[in-house]
């Protein structure tokens, strides 16, 4: 370890009460202690009873499945949420974080999963915003910009300070966020769910940075679901189950199928238990199928393939590969440019901003990626949302009229057959749990009894309990001979449900597997669009464990990425479209 | 940041509009101490003005009806997503169909002029709020800025409409001719007495009969469900299939059709001729009624009565204390709607906080008591 680094080191201990003499002794203190800590969200207990030690100059990993209190535990050291009892101390102190500006003052920084970033500031705007010196900006500019340099050299972590946070690609936004908490001083760096949004090349590079913070001194909590990440990265882990701390165990001496085990509470089954799938006839077929997002860039670019009755497609990719785009057009919310959509045989034709409706009568039932913002309206009882697209049928309601009482008994029959909780159709949907929200969606595309079926992120944000049962739904609508379209970003449920998988990069189907024999890593390399020699130098730099710092082959990334289309722009550039067109579908509203 | 919980459903509908309401009264009565009179007195006299007596409560709701119109207007657009504060432009010209039908049909009976006067000025009104619609959804311009646009040019089109098309000739004023027979739109004063010389008239009928409908449309038909999706979640309807931009010019052209109605009831109610500025900022304060009436048909009511009683008791104050004259009224009136329109959120984080202590402790309270229970049970 070097001199600087061991400065550093002191600096960040500043604020214990025992000064430490040797590197032994610093690698034991506690950098942060959480003590019987409980958080209740109405009638959720969310945290119980959490125990959770840091070490000091650590990668410490958190992980549990989606819904087991990780973020909220994390929320409650950065000061979000106050907890209802409990501890905290950092570095030694107990203390009573009150917000997030508490948070950064003890040390504390986080990287959100969601970037908090004006996309539409410079880098360096972004980076001063909020700790500004006086009300000139150009002196904090200035220092800013010296800080930012020091900062980027030490830790690998280049980024043009003059650009605009709209011009930068996913992984260099989440760079941008990591500088943000260094620049106010962080000496504990908590990331939630950091490698969601990247590409396998990206989230190495994170992982390398990661390493050099942990190598200066600096505390490092790292929430994921990945165990392939914990296992890669981290020199502790705690491991939560629905909302309690199961374990904190050493990396080293764990492997994945434990982990696996302590967080579902049971020996896991990678696969869903599922029979042959028995394919017929085709129903659904789309030939060089061209579609662009909502300010005009071409996201799916000339895709073909087909779904027969009785069989479930998976397509798999790095989210912001055309996935979005390419389900909106096949349920008819997307114009297509070119190419056709055929189902049973019959082009279908996209006119006009309702072309849901078109599809729907087809008997083409969709689960939109995103509940929340498409698939519900959250400030709607469980009754409204669950004639939603079905509004114009009769069944609830003649003529131009709806009846509230068969829309109220559609409601409570799907909340039975789906075990939908808290059984109440007169409670407003933002107030059901994730799981549950998923289950209001399910429930209802299922019981139109559709004959294709087009499912996008089916767990999404879905606790354990009801990833079983939406699999085991889905499994069901194959055996009795529906065609089925799976669109997720989460490998494991690609590869057990899918009996084809289709992998999607840049716009177009880049191959196709089959879920039996398919490896995770050949998966893997084909959503990175490479094929063969390159990915082999960036998984290389990852299993040298990063152990050496300095230069890394940043000239192999950039490379890379230039070959790879640079999937992360395009990811970038999907979320900016998606504001944009909030922005344009909300204009007009003034509340 | 601790997790504050929505209000209670009956604090979120009677007790902040209270709270609100009085807020505007307290700093009201505040102005009225400043000009040297007793603020005690002036209330007396402006609830007395408003409902103290038949011809009050006459003109009370007249004005109330009027504002029943532009409060639904302004609620229909909203469910939508749509901020329509044209209302004022879309009752101002929709005057034409009223008074072209008043004059056309004079000779007939007020039952034939009646709905056909609605039909037009419902017609021109619903143009008028259509085209800012139709440029929402199509063009992507902002209602906001094209209503306020379409507000003006009514405006000066009725001007010139007035001096050069419907001005008789060798009439001065800039107003149309009189409607004289069956083109008046009866007055309630005509069949009872009690109202004496309040022009309240059949219109108000009319505004209950319009509450009660966009009441059923909103909860009860598809339209209405498909509006309020449109307005609660632009993309989930994307997602039900239902066209937003259809959703848009539709919901549009409702509100400026019933903004329409405005028209009725003044031209061919009391007037009995177009004038100009007939319209008096009913149209804007209807903005006020619908955010305070939480743009639900009975709020809407509610809300309309206050205003209309505003309206009228503030005449009678001006009458009885000559210290406030009419624009310390407009004052009185204007702290109000900003009070409940405005600034509605006011008392709304306080009260959230409030309520969610109060419950936290109650929590608290429960679970001290489980535990002693326990205790005595061990």
């Amino acid at each position: 370890m070097t001199d600087k680094s061991q400065a550093k080191k002191q600096r960040s201990s500043k604020m214990s009460a025992v000064s430490s003499d040797s590197d032994n002794l610093a690698d034991n203190r506690l950098a942060i202690e959480l003590v019987q800590i409980n958080k209740h969200f109405g009638a959720v207990h969310a945290n119980k009873n959490i125990d959770l030690p840091i070490k000091s100059g650590t990668v410490h990993g958190i992980v549990g499945e989606n819904g087991a209190g990780k973020t909220t535990l994390m929320s409650i050291l950065y000061g979000f949420y106050t907890a209802d009892s409990g501890q905290i101390k950092v570095d030694g102190k107990q203390v009573k974080i009150k917000d997030s500006s508490h948070a950064l003052k003890l040390g504390i920084g986080m990287v959100h999963q969601h970037f908090m970033l004006v996309e539409n500031f410079s880098v360096l705007e972004n980076i001063i915003l909020g700790v500004e010196d006086n009300f000139l900006l150009k002196t904090s500019i200035s220092k800013a910009r010296k800080e930012l340099k020091r900062l980027a050299s030490e830790y690998e972590l280049e980024v043009d300070p003059d650009m605009l946070i709209e011009d930068l690609s996913v992984g260099q936004q989440q760079r941008v966020e990591i500088l943000k908490a260094l620049y106010r001083g962080a000496e504990i760096l908590i990331l939630d769910e950091p490698t969601g949004v990247l590409t396998p090349t990206e989230a190495d590079h994170l992982f390398r940075v990661l390493n050099t913070l942990k190598d200066q001194g600096k505390t490092i909590v790292l929430i994921t679901h990945k165990l392939r990440e914990i296992m890669a990265i981290t020199d502790e882990v705690s491991v939560m189950r629905r909302g309690a701390m199961v374990k904190t165990l050493q990396t080293k001496n764990t492997n994945p199928s434990e982990l696996a085990e302590l967080m579902v509470g049971r020996s896991v089954l990678l696969h869903v238990e599922k029979g042959k799938a028995n394919p017929k006839e085709i129903k659904l077929e789309v030939k060089d199928l061209e579609v662009e997002d909502d300010i005009g860039v071409i996201r799916v670019k000339g895709v073909s393939f087909n779904v027969r009755a009785g069989e479930i497609v998976g397509i798999a990719g790095v989210s912001g590969n055309g996935q979005s785009e390419l389900l909106e057009a096949i349920s008819g919310m997307r114009k297509q440019n070119s190419g056709q959509l055929l189902i049973n045989g019959k082009e279908i034709k996209i006119s006009g901003d309702d072309g849901a409706k078109k599809l729907r009568q087809v008997k083409l039932a969709h689960v939109p990626e995103d509940r929340q913002e498409q698939g519900l309206v959250v400030s709607f009882e469980q009754w409204e949302n669950a004639i939603l697209g079905y509004q114009d049928d009769d069944k609830y309601g003649k003529g131009a009229f709806l009846s509230v009482r068969a829309c109220k008994e559609e409601a409570r029959r799907q909340i039975k057959d789906f075990d939908v909780r808290p059984p109440n159709e007169r409670l407003k949907v933002a107030n059901f749990s994730g799981g549950n929200q998923q289950k209001i969606v399910l429930a209802r595309e299922i019981s139109r009894d559709p004959e294709i079926f087009i499912v996008g992120q089916p767990t999404r944000g879905v606790d354990i309990g009801a990833i079983e049962a939406i699999h085991n739904n889905i499994i069901a609508m194959r055996d009795a001979g529906k065609a089925i379209l799976l669109v997720s970003v989460e490998l494991d449920e690609i590869r057990s449900l899918s009996d084809r998988i289709l992998v999607m990069f840049d716009g177009h189907i880049v191959g196709e597997a089959d879920p039996a024999i398919v490896t995770e890593g050949e998966l893997g390399l084909l959503m990175a669009g490479v094929s063969g020699k390159q990915p082999k130098v960036a998984t290389a730099t990852l299993k040298e464990k990063a152990g050496v710092s300095g230069k890394q082959p940043k000239v192999a990334t950039a490379t890379l990425k230039e070959k790879a289309g640079v999937p992360g722009t395009e990811a970038k550039r999907e979320t900016a479209a998606r504001k944009k067109s909030k922005a344009k579908t909300s204009k007009g509203v003034v509340k | 940041m601790s997790a504050r919980k929505p209000l209670p459903r009956w604090a979120d509908i009677v007790l902040l509009p209270v709270l609100n309401l009085t807020l505007a009264f307290v700093i009201s009565g505040l102005v009225v101490l400043m000009v040297g009179e007793d603020p005690f007195k002036a209330m007396k006299i402006l609830l007395y003005g408003a409902f103290g007596y038949g011809e009050g409560i006459g003109y009370t709701l007249h004005f109330a009806t009027n504002f029943v119109f532009a409060g639904l207007a302004f609620a229909i657009a909203s469910h939508a997503g749509q901020f329509n504060i044209g209302a004022e432009g879309q009752a101002y010209i929709a005057g034409l169909g009223a008074i072209f039908v008043g004059l056309t049909l004079d000779q007939t009976h007020w039952l034939l002029v009646l709905p056909i006067a609605m039909l037009a000025a419902g017609a021109i009104g619903g143009i008028w709020g259509f085209i800012p619609g139709y440029l929402a959804a199509k063009r992507g311009s902002h209602v906001v800025i094209t209503t306020i646009m379409f507000n003006f040019i009514a405006a000066t089109f009725m001007v010139y409409m007035l001096n050069n098309v419907l001005k008789p000739q060798g009439q001065m004023a800039p107003e149309s001719a009189s409607v004289v027979n069956a083109g008046k739109i009866p007055q309630l004063r005509e069949f009872w007495d009690f109202f004496g010389y309040a022009p309240v008239n059949v219109m108000l009928f009319i505004a209950i009969l319009a509450l009660a409908g966009a009441y059923i449309l909103l909860w009860h038909t598809e339209l209405g469900y498909k509006i309020r999706t449109m307005g609660q979640n632009p993309n989930a309807a994307h997602y039900a299939g239902i066209s937003n931009s259809k959703i848009i010019m539709i919901s549009m052209t409702l509100s400026g059709a019933i903004a329409g109605m405005i028209a009725v009831n003044e031209v061919l109610g009391v007037q009995n001729r177009l004038v100009v500025d007939f319209v008096f900022g009913y149209g804007f304060v209807g903005i006020a009624v619908g955010l305070m009436g939480r743009n639900h048909p009975i709020g809407i009511a509610l809300a309309a009565i206050l205003f209309g009683a505003l309206y009228q008791g503030g005449l009678e104050l001006a009458f009885y204390m000559p210290a406030i004259t009419r624009e310390m009224i407009i004052v009185i009136q204007a702290l109000v709607i900003l009070f409940t329109g405005a600034m509605e959120g006011l008392f709304r984080t306080p009260l959230e906080i409030f309520f969610t202590t109060l419950d936290l402790n109650k929590n608290g309270e429960n679970k001290n008591s489980n535990n002693k229970l326990k205790k005595q049970e061990s």
